[in-house]
């Protein structure tokens, strides 16, 4: 009546609970204090973009999979195509036109994760592979952020958001640069982009610092936004789901470079505090460089890793030509991956110097 | 005009000096590396069964020298064909089937009451691994045969077998295994 | 580095290390512990296989229907690692035969059945009353003639660890115990702990160490209690109590936790002056020395959710599973799985019949929801739960890659063969990848290429001594016919021009003549090329044929009597109807081979065209 029909036959005979499935899931839900605050400033466009995004992640999942004659239903279920399409919408501005999201997730599943050979198989991180071809491709879309809500001219529905990702405009008719003229008619850039042209024409750190769109110690409501990030890494971090080492070796290079610069140059450089609470840093920190795929192994090898995205994100912020340089840290350094991991192998046991 | 001079001396310069390096490193750490036909000879599995179409394993070792297919020799399988197109630098490609398939690890073995002692096999094997003389029972020395396949055709009495090894080493393979009903 | 000195006072210190990673699994340890060790009724059958441990197999002592009494040997060590087995009971040999084994792949071994007679008459004991002053060389022949092997798992005869031939400092007795659900060790320890005292004290006499240490895991407080107590006057005897934590309890885990060193890979602790024993080893050591008993029982924990009365056994050796399931009620959930060993390190059973043997400590049949099964294997995520869990370091992960890859280079680099298959990596796993799985038979494949690596390089030898041979042969015939031809036609030239031109014809023909004599029994085709006369070939022919057959009998007479010089004409007539008998013989099997073959022609037909 019973009998041992198990494909493979080796010990152990038992798991922990914990399934790739739930680690997937949990990261997602680590997601939610982050999206509640970007959506309380930023206004429903995030939550819409999430859903287009999962839809459109999902859906090519599917189509792949079913090319490559896989399994289609077990592999949706273990969430990583759901994770992708999220954190690409919380990655581009939330007004952005819809074809923006069909891209960019597209690209991050078919190419970036399917075409390396699906899940496990990618050397770059299919988000911010995804993210970096739409900066690249679609530059003005793609950084036109609203200022947070609470300094725009307009406030925009639920509804206005759906026209407008949809159409380009809102119920009323306005476009999404005039929806960034702020109270005082200027056009409004995120916190970064701001500091960025501001230093270029000449202005100080604490001048440019002064404007409403900066807060206590960050960007306004960025300062929100990140706090919910870094609410839900903590999170993850108690769950197991990941390390402690990458969001610290990221948050300590990058908070060092910070403070050293701003000691140097206090008039051009933003404050550390700023750095950390702007743009995606903790975002990046706890959900984009921890994703295991495309991150170090070893553990010397994951503080290298955070340390090198740290220093990336600020050189990048500092002297190059974007704004914020998160995506293209992690995808740097995903390149280095293979060599990081190879030099940090740790000793295995009985290999040490002879006693 | 200067500057091109500059310019194009400083590269002469350098091309001598990392040439100069070059040089005395290839002959400094050069790597004795055996004869390209020994390296591929090593790889194969020393059958002799001569299914690649050779009548051995060096002369197919030879003929992939020259350019023949990596993908010809059933008894080393898909594992030698890996070795060699990491040796060779070119693609691994599944085995060619016109050549046979992969097979058990199998010996011969001399049903002896059956042998008339013909010595047929023995001029057959291509590894002197059968014992006897004429008209006297043959024997195969387990331990040299290489399950070549090749004594069984010449035995007019058809009284040798090929026996798979039973010793081999079980790889944790669950199919190996006759399940059996418990309680 | 550590000096000598150190080592001993650094362990005194009560220091602890700790490995890295490990993991904490649901111990359910209390199933099983709670009550006193019982004695399971006797068996009728009892099936020993006559290797039980690490090494060879003893040549075999007894015969089908022979009787033996309990604790007679039924086989004797032989030449290098080897151990006898006894008899677990008195009782008569039903047979010797293969039998299901005590090995994941239950793969039939040599097995002595014996059909118990109810009685447990017991064969005469050979205790060492005077051990103390017994010299250490003839303690280790006992204990290798009393069978005694390492209890913990791996049954590596214990003779050899007894007589070590390095310098020991260091005696870690094992009583850790960390693999979840079994006890054995524990219930041993609690009510055992003097008989386990004195089993260390004759290892102390025998390896003399400086120091010995019982390590024993913070989860047994009543073991700990009792061995304590025991050892309480005895100041080279420490008990250190270690934090639970899987697998604390590997040998080399364990060093590291005592005395922080690592045992150099591929070296055994006797290189680095530390020798460990498993308690329940202690235990059959006291037994063989001071009471004379060769190891034909030991302690099995019986347990699981499935089974009624979970509890620990006095288990005779050979005692078929199905036996303790019964004695212990077993109630099978759906799909029911049954473990020889721990739910970690454990393997399936295939069979009820497979037998305890020496390294059986536990029968666990647990419940599917107590201890989940493994489900369908997905992709590696790379997210290193496995290697920061990992107790010696290794990486799982790139294990796994390059194992599937079966880049058996590469699995060396990571050092594969420092793997404890501890299956750490595969309880953490969120994939549910059987890393272990895949690991062994790695583990094997390599081993498998190193061993035909050597068989080809053989097989190559001979094909080109072979070669060689062949080649020279060739050459020596070829020598061979060119000297005779070369002497036919000096023959020629001679008789040409001491002769006329009219005998030329005559001398022709001779000179055929004697070529002929030459060269017919090597080949009768071979000169009729030259004969111009198609006449005096066929002669030559005919001739060179009766030659030949002329020939083929000497020597069928020759062969048949090669023993006897003086070959009388009787004998060789005799010689010849032998001769003709076999050669009908041999028409008779051909014929018959060849009527095999037409039948597989036949069937072969058959089943193509009812295909
Ligand atoms: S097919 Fe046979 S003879 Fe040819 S290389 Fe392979 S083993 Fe050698
Ligand atoms: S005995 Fe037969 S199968 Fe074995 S090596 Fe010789 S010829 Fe080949
Ligand atoms: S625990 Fe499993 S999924 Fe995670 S890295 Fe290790 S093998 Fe891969
Ligand atoms: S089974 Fe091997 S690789 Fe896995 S955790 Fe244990 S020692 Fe490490």
């Amino acid at each position: 009546m019973k009998s041992i029909s198990k494909l493979f036959v080796s010990s152990p005979h038992t798991r922990t609970g914990l399934t790739t499935n739930q680690v997937m899931r949990t990261v997602c839900y680590a997601c939610i204090p982050g999206i509640a605050a970007q959506t309380y400033f930023f206004g429903w466009g995030v939550i819409v973009q999430a859903l287009l995004c999962i839809i459109v992640a999902l859906t090519a999942e599917a189509i792949i999979l079913s090319l490559r004659e896989k399994p289609v239903r077990a592999t949706l279920a273990d969430g990583s195509a759901m994770l992708t399409g999220l954190l690409i919408a919380l990655s581009i501005p939330p007004l952005a036109p819809w074809w923006i999201s069909v891209i960019g997730v597209s690209f991050a599943i078919i190419i970036v994760k399917q075409l390396y050979g699906g899940l496990g198989f990618n050397l770059f991180n299919p988000a911010m592979a995804g993210y970096v071809v739409l900066l690249i491709s679609f530059p003005v879309a793609m950084t036109n952020w609203l200022p947070v809500q609470q300094v725009m001219t307009y406030d925009i529905s639920f509804l206005d958001c759906v026209s407008s990702i949809f159409t380009g405009f809102t119920l009323d008719g306005y476009s999404v640069t005039q929806l960034r003229i702020a109270v005082d008619g200027i056009t409004m850039a995120t916190p970064l982009d701001h500091f960025k042209t501001q230093i270029d024409l000449g202005l100080t750190a604490s001048e440019i610092t002064a404007s409403p769109i900066y807060g206590d110690y960050g960007g306004t409501g960025w300062e929100w936004v990140n706090l919910g990030y870094l609410i839900g890494g903590l999170l993850l971090l108690k769950q197991g789901v990941i390390r402690w080492h990458i969001p610290f070796a990221i948050i300590a290079s990058l908070f060092t470079f910070s403070l050293i610069s701003y000691s140097i140059t206090p008039d051009l450089s933003l404050p550390p505090m700023i750095s950390l609470f702007s743009g995606a840093t903790m975002f990046a920190a706890f959900f984009i460089a921890t994703d295991p795929i495309s991150a170090s192994t070893t553990i010397r090898g994951r503080l290298i890793y955070g340390a090198i995205i740290g220093a990336l994100i600020f050189m990048i912020r500092e002297w190059g030509g974007y704004p914020d340089g998160v995506a293209f840290a992690v995808l740097l350094t995903n390149l280095a991956v293979p060599l990081i991991d190879y030099y940090t192998k740790p000793a295995v046991y009985g290999h040490k110097a002879k006693v | 005009m200067y500057v091109l001079l500059f310019a194009l001396g400083a590269l002469i310069a350098l091309t001598v000096v990392f040439g100069a390096i070059l040089g005395f490193a290839s002959v400094k750490f050069k790597v004795k590396a055996d004869p390209l036909v020994e390296q591929i000879d090593n790889l194969l599995p020393q059958t002799q069964c001569g299914q690649c179409g050779y009548p051995g394993c060096k002369p197919y070792a030879e003929a992939i020298a020259n350019g023949d297919d990596i993908n010809k020799c059933p008894p080393g399988g898909e594992s030698t064909i890996k070795q060699l197109a990491d040796l060779m630098g070119v693609d691994a490609k599944p085995l060619d089937s016109a050549h046979g398939q992969e097979d058990v690890k199998k010996v011969a073995f001399i049903r002896e009451d059956e042998c008339i002692g013909c010595t047929k096999c023995i001029q057959a094997c291509p590894v002197d691994a059968i014992m006897g003389a004429s008209k006297v029972m043959h024997t195969v020395i387990i331990d040299e045969c290489t399950g070549c396949d090749l004594c069984v055709e010449p035995c007019p009495v058809d009284c040798i077998d090929m026996v798979p090894l039973t010793d081999t080493n079980w790889k944790w393979d669950a199919l190996a295994i006759s399940v059996k009903n418990i309680n | 580095m550590h000096s000598e000195l150190s080592l001993i006072e650094q362990v005194k210190s009560g220091k602890l290390w700790d490995i890295p990673g490990g993991i904490h699994p649901p111990e359910r340890k209390s199933l099983s512990n709670s009550t006193k060790i019982d004695i399971i009724p006797l068996s009728p059958f009892y099936y020993v296989p006559i290797k039980q441990h690490i090494g060879n197999e003893g040549k075999l002592l007894v015969k089908v229907g022979e009787q033996v009494l309990t604790g007679q040997p039924l086989t004797d060590a032989i030449e290098g690692l080897s151990l006898p087995v006894h008899a677990p009971t008195s009782g008569v040999i039903k047979d010797i035969t293969p039998h299901v084994s005590a090995h994941p792949s239950g793969k039939p071994e040599i097995t002595i059945v014996i059909e118990s007679d109810h009685k447990d008459t017991v064969f005469t004991t050979k205790p060492i009353k005077n051990w103390q002053t017994s010299e250490a060389a003839s303690l280790t022949k006992h204990i290798q003639s009393m069978g005694v092997a390492g209890l913990g798992g791996a049954a590596f005869p214990t003779y050899v660890k007894t007589n070590p031939t390095k310098d020991i400092k260091l005696l870690i007795i094992n009583g850790v115990e960390c693999e979840p659900y079994i006890t054995a060790d524990d219930v041993l320890m609690r009510y055992f702990a003097n008989e386990i005292t004195q089993g260390i004290n004759i290892l102390q006499h025998m390896v003399q160490p400086e120091l010995v240490v019982i390590a024993i895991e913070d989860n047994k407080p009543e073991a700990i209690e009792a061995i304590k107590l025991a050892v309480k006057d005895q100041d080279t005897i420490e008990v250190r109590v270690i934090p639970t934590k899987y697998p604390s309890g590997g040998e080399k885990q364990l060093i590291e936790i005592v005395t922080g060193q690592e045992v150099p890979s591929k070296s055994i602790p006797a290189d680095i002056g530390i020798v460990m024993q498993n308690i329940g080893t202690c235990f059959a050591i006291k037994e063989a020395v001071i009471d004379g008993k060769a190891l034909i029982h030991r302690v099995v924990t019986v347990t699981g959710e499935s089974i009624s009365r979970p509890q620990n056994l006095w288990v005779k050796l050979g005692t078929p599973i199905s036996d303790l399931l019964t004695h212990c009620g077993l109630v099978a959930e759906q799909d029911q799985r049954l473990i020889m060993g721990g739910p970690m390190m454990g393997f399936n059973i295939m069979d009820t019949m497979m037998p305890v043997v020496k390294s059986t400590n536990c029968i666990l049949a647990p419940s599917e929801y107590n201890l989940p099964s493994f489900g369908v294997e997905q992709a590696c995520i790379r997210c290193s739960l496995c290697s920061d869990a990992c107790p010696v370091n290794l990486l799982p992960q790139q294990m796994l890659w390059y194992s599937k890859a079966k880049d058996h280079e590469k699995l060396e680099e990571y050092n594969l063969a420092d793997c404890i298959e501890c299956g750490v990596c595969s309880y953490v796993c969120p994939s549910q990848i059987p890393l272990v799985q895949y690991y062994r038979s790695s583990k094997v494949e390599i081993k498998q290429e190193k061993e035909d690596k050597i068989k080809s390089d053989k097989a190559k030898e001979r094909f080109e001594t072979r070669q060689l041979r062949l080649e020279r042969d060739k050459q020596a015939r070829l020598l061979k016919h060119k000297e005779s031809a070369d002497k036919r036609k000096k023959a020629l030239e001679k008789d040409g021009n001491a002769k006329d031109k009219i005998a030329a014809a005559l001398a022709r023909a001779k000179a055929k003549k004697a070529s002929t004599g030459e060269t017919a029994p090597i080949s009768a085709d071979a000169q009729t090329t030259n004969t111009q006369d198609k006449v005096a070939a066929a002669i030559a022919r005919a001739k060179a044929k009766k030659q030949a057959q002329a020939d083929s009998e000497t020597t069928a007479t020759v062969s048949s009597e090669s023993q006897d010089s003086e070959v009388g004409s009787a004998e060789a007539v005799e010689a010849k109807s032998a001769e003709q008998i076999k050669k009908d013989k041999i028409a008779a099997t051909v014929a018959r081979a060849k009527a095999k073959k037409l039948k597989q022609a036949a069937e072969n037909k058959e089943q193509g065209e009812s295909n």
